[in-house]
C-alpha cells in the first residue's frame, strides 16, 4: 500500500495531471484523502471517475479487484461506489471512491472503452449488481439489468432505508395466521 | 416436407408397396428443397438454448443462455440471482460476532475463508491482535478447507465428464476432513470456528493424531486420482486443448485464483501478501502452461499436495500460547474466570449482549480463498453492528470470463469449462 | 396316526383364540361382531349393520384384498423413491455425503437421483429458496408424476433458518412438505432420517390427508386466498392475537 505520504502525493499528481490535460475541467478531481490503517482512499469527482482511474493504471494500478456500493444512510452524499485497485508488480492496492446523491445517483460506467483508455471489462456484473442493491445508473453500460433480484423488483435493498423483510416462522400456534399453502 | 422431388416415380415391380411408398417421399438436401420452394437464401439459424438453473451438469443453479450455431457455441449469457440469500442485508442487522455464522454460509464450500476474511477485516479494523497459536490453527484449518473444497470441485467436475467413481473417492476424502472439522469445532460445515481475535476453541486431545494420519494418507489417494484421470483417455481429450484464454484477458476480466495460475500468472495472495502467518511456511503455487481447462484441472490437482505440505508444517511447529486474543473487550472470556472475576463477568455480559463496539473506518481485507481473491469489505460506524459488509467473491467476477472462454467451442466442452471454472452460485449469488 | 381338527371356535370357558392367524381367518366373524370371540367390534358396525351372507363375502373380500394391496403398492413405492437431483446450497454438500460412501443412501434403494422431474418423485430441496428461484421450484414440482412427495432439507427452506430477510421464501408457502428436516445444514445421518420417517409414512399411509390440508392436488396453481396479502403484510413481526410469545 501506498503509505501516507506516497499517497499524498499519488494526489497531488492527479490534480496537476487533471490541470494540465486537454479539455481539463477547472478545480481537482480529488476531494479527499484518506489514510487508515495503512490503506489509501482517494475520494473523487463523480465527473472524472474514468479520468482518474486511466491515470491510476499508467502508474501501474492495472487490476480493478471490486467495484461494490456503500450506503452512508445519515449522512449526505449518502450512496458511494468504492473501486479497488491493485498493482500486481509492487503488491500494491489502493481504493478509489465516489460520493453521488440518493436522487440522482449516476456515474460513468467503466465497461466500455472511452477516449481515455480501454474499459474495464471486470466491472460488468460487479455494476450491475451495485445498481440492483442500490440503484446507481452507470451510464454508458452495455446491459444494465438487475442481477441478483428478479428483473422486475422495485426498491434496492441494501440500501440502509429498505427493511430487512422476513416471514414470520410457521409454528403450529400460527399456522393458520401465516400464508402458506392453503392453510 | 416441402419439395417433391422424387427422382423415381414408381419403383421397379419386384420391390414391395412400402418400399415404393418410401422412396416417393425421399428428400433431396435442404438446399435443393430452399432452392425449389423459392427463398433466396439460405441462412443457419442461431438457437438460443436455456441452460436452465435446474440442470445436472451446472453446478449450483446457474441458469445460462447459450446460443448456439449448431454444436458450436456463439455467444453466452449467463443469469444469475437464483440463491440470493440476501446475506450483506442480514449482516448489517447483526452484532459482529453474529455476523460470522451469517458470512460462512455465502461461499458454502469455503465456509472458513468467508469467516477469515470477515475476522480478518474486523480485526484490522478493531486492531486486534491474533496470537500465533490462533493464526497456525487458523492456517491448518483453512487448508484442510481448501482440501475439501477442491474434493468436491474434482469430484463433481468428474460427475459432469462421465467419471462417476471419482465422486464417490472424493466424498471418501472429505468425510475425513469434515471428521476433523467436527472433532474441533463440533460441527461439520459451517462451523463459526474462526472469532475475530482468533479461534474459538482449542484443539482437542486426538485431533493432532488424527490430523497427522489423514496427511499421510492424503497425498497418496491424490496420486490416484491423478492416475485415474491422467490415463483416461476421455478425460484427457475433453480437457486438453478446449477453451484456453490468455493471462491478460483473464487480468482484465479480474479473474483470480487457480484460473489465473493456471494461464501461466503466478498471483496467489498467499505469497504475494501473506497474510496470517503464510509467510512462515514453504510451499509452492502450481502454475500452468497454456491456460486450457487441462491446466485449470492440474493446477487444482496440484494444490492439494501443496496443502498438504503446509498442514504439515503448520502442525509440526505450532506455537503455544493462548488461542485466541486475550483483549476481553472483543473476545469472551474464559469460562472459569466467570466465577472468580467481576470483570469478566461483565465482559462476557456485554459480549454476548451487546457485542463489541468498533471503530469507525472501512477496510478492504483479500485473502486466497480455492477460487480465487476472496475479499471482504467492512464499513464500520462505530457501533456493534456492521454498516456494510460486502464480500467480493472470486466466482460472481469469474463468471465474467466464461463467454470468453468458450466462444467458439462445442457445447460439450461448454459443461467442462463451467465444471473446471469452479463457479460456487452460494458466492456468486450471496 | 390320529388327525385331530379343532374347530375355530373359542373355547368353553370364553377366552378367545388369540393366534394371529386365526384372527385373521376369523375375518369374517370379526365383521359379523361375533361376540363369542370376545374382540372388539368395529365401531361403524353396530348391532343393527351386521352384513350377512353374500353382502359379508364380499365386504370381506373387498377389506382384506384391497387392503393388502394397498400395503403392498405403499411397500414398493416406499422402497423405490427416485430422488430429484437438485440441490440449491449447502444443504446440497451434504446430500452429496448422504449419497456418499459413508452414509450410503444406496442401501435404501434411493440412489437414483434423475436428472429429470418426469421421471423422479421425491424433490428433496436442499438449500435455501430464493424468490426468484420459487417458481421455478413450483414449476419443477408440477412437472413430477403422482404420486410424489417433498421434503425441506434444511433450515431455510423450512423455516427461513438463519436469513430471515427479504429474499428468501420458505418452502411451504408454494409447495406441499411431507417431512422437514432441520439443522443448518443436516448432517447426513439427518437427512437419512427424514427420508427414513417419509418412507414410513408412505408405508403406513399414504394419504394421510395433508393434501386436503394444504389444499394441493395434482398440478393445480394454488391461488393465494383472498385476504392473504393483509396476512403477508404483518411480515416482519410474528402476528400474537392469542397472546402468545411473538
Amino acid at each position: 500500500m501506498p503509505d501516507a505520504t506516497g499517497l499524498e502525493l499519488i494526489a497531488q499528481e492527479l490534480r496537476a495531471a487533471e490541470g494540465a490535460g486537454p479539455g481539463a475541467a477547472a478545480g481537482s478531481p480529488v476531494t479527499d484523502t484518506v489514510f487508515f490503517r495503512e490503506r489509501g482512499t482517494l475520494i473523487i469527482e463523480p465527473e472524472r471517475l474514468r479520468a482518474v482511474l486511466a491515470q491510476l493504471r499508467d502508474r501501474g494500478y492495472r487490476f480493478l479487484c471490486s467495484v461494490h456500493g456503500v450506503d452512508h444512510y445519515p449522512q449526505e452524499p449518502r450512496l458511494g461506489v468504492v473501486y479497488e485497485l491493485l498493482d500486481m508488480s509492487r503488491v500494491d492496492r489502493i481504493t478509489v471512491k465516489v460520493l453521488l446523491d440518493a436522487d440522482r445517483p449516476e456515474v460513468d460506467s467503466l465497461c466500455p472503452d472511452g477516449d481515455d483508455g480501454p474499459g474495464w471489462p471486470t466491472a460488468d456484473h460487479q455494476e450491475r449488481e451495485v445498481y440492483d442493491m442500490f440503484g446507481v445508473v452507470f451510464r454508458g453500460h452495455p446491459d444494465l439489468r438487475r442481477i441478483l433480484m428478479p428483473e422486475d423488483y422495485e426498491g434496492h435493498p441494501l440500501r440502509r432505508d429498505f427493511p430487512v423483510g422476513g416471514e414470520p416462522v410457521r409454528f403450529t400456534f400460527n399456522e393458520r395466521d401465516t400464508s402458506g399453502t392453503g392453510a | 416436407m416441402s419439395g417433391p422431388s422424387s427422382s423415381e416415380g414408381n419403383g421397379p415391380a419386384t420391390l414391395s408397396e412400402y418400399r415404393r411408398r418410401e422412396q416417393s417421399i425421399s428428400l433431396s438436401p435442404i438446399e435443393e428443397q430452399i432452392a425449389e420452394a423459392g427463398i433466396e437464401e439460405t441462412r443457419e439459424e442461431l438457437l438460443t438454448l436455456n441452460f436452465g438453473p435446474h440442470h445436472p451438469a451446472t453446478h449450483g443453479v446457474l441458469r445460462l443462455l447459450v446460443t448456439l450455431q449448431g454444436e458450436v457455441v456463439r455467444d453466452l449469457k449467463p443469469i444469475v440471482g437464483y440463491v440470493h440469500t440476501g446475506i450483506e442485508k442480514t449482516a448489517e442487522d447483526k452484532s459482529y460476532w453474529k455476523v460470522i455464522p451469517v458470512i460462512e454460509r455465502m461461499d458454502y464450500l469455503a465456509y472458513y475463508f468467508n469467516a477469515m476474511a470477515f475476522c480478518a477485516a474486523v480485526e484490522e479494523l478493531a486492531e486486534v491482535e491474533v496470537p500465533p497459536r490462533g493464526q497456525y490453527l487458523r492456517v491448518i484449518h483453512l487448508e484442510l478447507n481448501r482440501i475439501a473444497s477442491h474434493l468436491i470441485w474434482l469430484g463433481t467436475s468428474a460427475l459432469d465428464l462421465g467419471a462417476v467413481s471419482i465422486f464417490l473417492y472424493c466424498l471418501r476424502e472429505r468425510e475425513l476432513i469434515l471428521d476433523l472439522f467436527e472433532m474441533s469445532s463440533g460441527q461439520r460445515m459451517h462451523t463459526r470456528y474462526f472469532q475475530v481475535g482468533g479461534v474459538f476453541e482449542d484443539i482437542p486431545r486426538g485431533f493432532e493424531p488424527k490430523l497427522r494420519e489423514f496427511l499421510r494418507e492424503m497425498p497418496g489417494r491424490a496420486d490416484e486420482y491423478g492416475d485415474i484421470l491422467n490415463s483416461n483417455e476421455i478425460v484427457l481429450q475433453r480437457l486438453r486443448g478446449t477453451c484456453p484464454l490468455d493471462a491478460e484477458t483473464l487480468l482484465s476480466l479480474g479473474v483470480t485464483g487457480p484460473l489465473l495460475r493456471a494461464a501461466g500468472h503466478p498471483w496467489d495472495l498467499r505469497k504475494a501478501d501473506p497474510y496470517c502467518s503464510y509467510g512462515d511456511f514453504d510451499f509452492k503455487i502450481p502454475i500452468g502452461t497454456v491456460g486450457d481447462n487441462y491446466d485449470r484441472f492440474a493446477v487444482r490437482l496440484a494444490e492439494i499436495y501443496e496443502s498438504v505440505k503446509i498442514i504439515q508444517q503448520a502442525i509440526d511447529g505450532l506455537p503455544e500460547g493462548p488461542f485466541i486474543t486475550t483483549d476481553r473487550k472483543v473476545a469472551l472470556p474464559p469460562r472459569h474466570e466467570l466465577a472468580t472475576s467481576m470483570e469478566a463477568l461483565i465482559h462476557h455480559f456485554k459480549l454476548v449482549t451487546e457485542g463489541f463496539r468498533v471503530p469507525p473506518g472501512e477496510i478492504y481485507m483479500p485473502i486466497e480463498s480455492p477460487r480465487g481473491e476472496l475479499a471482504c469489505y467492512v464499513r464500520s460506524d462505530g457501533s456493534s453492528k456492521p454498516a456494510r459488509v460486502h464480500m467480493r467473491d472470486p466466482s460472481f467476477v469469474n463468471l465474467q470470463a466464461l463467454s470468453h472462454m468458450v466462444k467458439g467451442s462445442y457445447i460439450a466442452d461448454l459443461i467442462a469449462t463451467v465444471a473446471m471454472l469452479d463457479p460456487i452460485l452460494g458466492g456468486i449469488d450471496r | 396316526m390320529e388327525v385331530k381338527r379343532e374347530p375355530l371356535a373359542p373355547d368353553a370357558d370364553g377366552a378367545a383364540d388369540r393366534r394371529p392367524l386365526v384372527t385373521q381367518l376369523s375375518s369374517r366373524q370379526l365383521l359379523r361382531g361375533s361376540e363369542l370371540l370376545g374382540l372388539n367390534q368395529p365401531a361403524h358396525l353396530s348391532g343393527a349393520e351386521l352384513l350377512e351372507g353374500d353382502e359379508l363375502e364380499r365386504h370381506v373380500h373387498e377389506r382384506v384384498l384391497t387392503t393388502s394391496l394397498d400395503k403392498a403398492v405403499a411397500w414398493a413405492r416406499s422402497n423405490s423413491f427416485f430422488p430429484l437431483a437438485f440441490g440449491l446450497a449447502c444443504c446440497a454438500m451434504e446430500q452429496f455425503h448422504a449419497a456418499g460412501p459413508r452414509m450410503d443412501i444406496a442401501r435404501f434403494g434411493y440412489e437414483a437421483f434423475r436428472a429429470s422431474p418426469r421421471q423422479a418423485d421425491l424433490i428433496i430441496l436442499a438449500g435455501r429458496v430464493s424468490v426468484k428461484m420459487a417458481p421455478i421450484i413450483r414449476r419443477l414440482y408440477d412437472q413430477m408424476l403422482e404420486p410424489k412427495w417433498a421434503i425441506s432439507m434444511g433450515a431455510c427452506c423450512s423455516s427461513m433458518g438463519v436469513f430471515n430477510n427479504y429474499a428468501l421464501v420458505p418452502a411451504d408457502k408454494f409447495l406441499p412438505i411431507d417431512v422437514y428436516v432441520p439443522g443448518c445444514p443436516p448432517r447426513p445421518e439427518g437427512l437419512m432420517h427424514g427420508v427414513l420417517k417419509l418412507r414410513k409414512m408412505v408405508q403406513d399411509d399414504p394419504d394421510m390427508g395433508w393434501r386436503e390440508r394444504y389444499g394441493a392436488r395434482g398440478t393445480e396453481e394454488v391461488l393465494p386466498e383472498p385476504g392473504a396479502e393483509d396476512r403477508r403484510g404483518a411480515a416482519v413481526s410474528v402476528p400474537s392475537e392469542r397472546g402468545r410469545l411473538a
